[in-house]
């Protein structure tokens, strides 16, 4: 990157203050010194998490009303069918099974709406401005993923608390909570890339909300948040083997509740898919800017 | 000075010692079959406010988005101080403040929040950060708004917080896409002053479109009349007055305007009036969601 050159200091801060009433602009008369290299995308990433955490510290009302869901779930869904018996769960009861994937489920769902907000952004105008900053595309998108993965961390609190309300035996393990935070930060950020990714495709909010309710429910149908993989009919196995979101449920059950689990290739298996969703999303962003 | 020599002047006077804010050299631009900028030049001298006149469609937003690095454009055809935009973009940005058409602040953040968002993304340490937003808050007069949502802010009141947000990065030109749009007489007397006192205090540069006539007149060094992707006419307001012929008595910009474009400034024809309902319809829907 070549040198910035330093704004002409044509005007004191003095003079100009004597000459007209103009405001004495002592600080911004010297541009900030930029950051390079690797210390970019950090920063960036930090500066779109505070303005999540700032949001919602305006407006818990989303906190709250998105914590509707995941609780009927548990207490309907949940409380009726650990009665029925009706689905293996290797000896635990079904609501403690069920957990983990409402877990991952309310967590998506946040991150789904990414693809949404970013048109709105572009509509709005704040998109465009945060484009022209020397952002590149690639950390604006990333912070974005992991703005995601922050708002989904905070709804998994929440799940959690309702889950143990309920007397779910999940672990209270600082190490594994942590990793189950991790776990639904890499999520939030593959959900909320694959939400952008179309958004940069359809460039519209009314073509983004449908494709939005048709994905999300085969999502989630289609992994073991509900029920494990085996009792599934061959082909939706092989559809479930490609889901994201089942390696993510998988790997929660794991920590969470110390069933069997695979949390190397869960592990893998977001990373990778996080980083291709922040490719593919931010190589479509400049559609969205045009 | 005809209109052909008014063009051409802008880009003649390239004089190897000055670099000039912006020189865009046969900017092409099109959406499809049309084309929004055609074959542009235009220099913006340093340390001046330049106005980018012209109906809705006339091609201004499309100009100062390829100046601004959001359109792909060939290199060669603009710089930025001597900075490619094609080539060099990170460097062109950190030397733009952007203020778009649409009121763009967020208004699920104070103001202060707004503007410590843009101190943040230009790498502002946090050692200075607070003093650098406080002091940008009190540039635009916000201060005492300053930690209140951005959704209960007017219009003027967010125009004035949008210029506090480019200017926390003491940018060396910056750039207003119809700063007053939608804004009643009071509020956009009052952006003005505040663009006015920033320029004075900083020396910076500001480009400016506008369609209101009166602004350009009363608040631009030089303006440039665009009328279907081209520049028409070039020069001080004074002189692009002077320069009409004897039947006007006291002839004002707009009618420099008729006299170089040959129609009126709203609805040149049927294509500008569609882009005049898209136009309000995406000021209007700005307007109730900053409400």
């Amino acid at each position: 990157m070549s040198a910035v050159p330093a704004i002409p200091r044509t005007a004191s801060a003095e003079a100009a203050a004597g000459a007209g009433g103009a405001p004495v602009l002592s600080l911004l008369l010297t541009p900030p010194r930029a950051r390079t290299g690797w210390r970019v995308v950090p920063a960036r990433v930090g500066a779109m998490c505070i303005v999540e955490l700032q949001k919602l510290r305006h407006d818990r009302t989303e906190l709250y009303t998105r914590a509707i869901q995941p609780a009927l779930w548990l207490l309907i869904y949940g409380e009726t069918f650990t009665r029925l018996h009706a689905i293996p769960t290797g000896g635990i009861p079904y609501l403690d099974f069920l957990a983990p994937g409402i877990i991952a489920q309310s967590a998506m769902f946040i991150a789904i709406f990414y693809g949404i907000m970013i048109i709105w952004e572009r509509d709005a105008g704040v998109l465009t401005k945060l484009l022209v900053t020397p952002t590149p595309r690639a950390a604006l998108i990333t912070g974005k993923a992991f703005a995601a993965g922050v708002k989904a961390t905070i709804q998994a609190v929440v799940v959690v608390i309702i889950a143990a309300l309920l007397g779910v035996s999940l672990t209270w393990n600082p190490l594994k909570l942590i990793a189950v935070c991790l776990v639904v930060i890499l999520g939030g950020a593959f959900f909320s890339c694959l939400s952008m990714t179309i958004a940069g495709i359809v460039l519209t909010r009314d073509r983004l909300m449908g494709i939005g309710q048709a994905i999300t429910m085969p999502l989630f149908f289609s992994s073991s948040a509900l029920y494990p993989v085996s009792v599934m009919p061959g082909w939706l196995q092989a559809i479930s083997k490609c889901n994201p979101l089942s390696y993510q449920v998988d790997a929660l059950r794991g920590l969470l509740l110390g069933s069997p689990s695979h949390l190397l290739t869960d592990f893998t298996v977001l990373v990778v898919a996080a980083l291709l969703g922040i490719l593919a999303a931010s190589s479509l962003l400049g559609r969205l800017a045009k | 000075m005809t209109t052909q020599e008014a063009a051409s002047a802008a880009t003649a006077s390239t004089d190897p010692t000055e670099s000039a804010a912006v020189r865009c050299t046969g900017l092409e631009y099109a959406f499809g079959s049309t084309k929004a900028v055609d074959r542009l030049d235009l220099t913006v001298r340093t340390g001046e406010i330049f106005g980018l006149l012209g109906p809705n469609g006339a091609g201004k937003t499309t100009a100062i988005r390829a100046i601004t690095t959001l359109l792909p454009v060939p290199e060669g055809m603009i710089s930025v101080f001597g900075a490619d935009v094609a080539k060099d973009k990170m460097s062109v940005r950190r030397l733009l403040g952007y203020v778009p058409q649409q009121l763009s602040a967020d208004g699920g953040l104070t103001g202060r929040e707004n503007v410590a968002l843009f101190a943040r993304v230009y790498d502002v340490s946090r050692r200075e950060r607070a003093a650098r937003v406080a002091e940008a808050l009190e540039a635009v007069a916000l201060t005492e708004s300053a930690d209140r949502l951005a959704s209960t802010f007017s219009g003027g009141m967010v125009r004035r917080l949008e210029l506090a947000q480019a200017l926390v990065s003491a940018p060396r030109l910056l750039i207003l896409d119809e700063p007053t749009i939608g804004l009643d007489p009071i509020a956009r007397t009052s952006v003005w002053e505040r663009i006015l006192e920033i320029k004075e205090a900083t020396g910076m540069t500001v480009l400016v479109t506008t369609h209101y006539m009166d602004e350009a007149e009363q608040y631009c060094d030089r303006v440039a009349l665009m009328h279907k992707g081209r520049i028409r006419a070039l020069g001080t307001p004074d002189e692009l007055k002077a320069d009409l012929p004897g039947e006007y008595t006291a002839p004002s910009l707009e009618d420099v305007f008729r006299y170089h474009a040959g129609s009126g400034l709203q609805g040149a024809d049927g294509q500008s009036d569609g882009e005049d309902f898209r136009d309000v319809r995406r000021t209007r829907n700005t307007a109730n969601r900053v409400r």
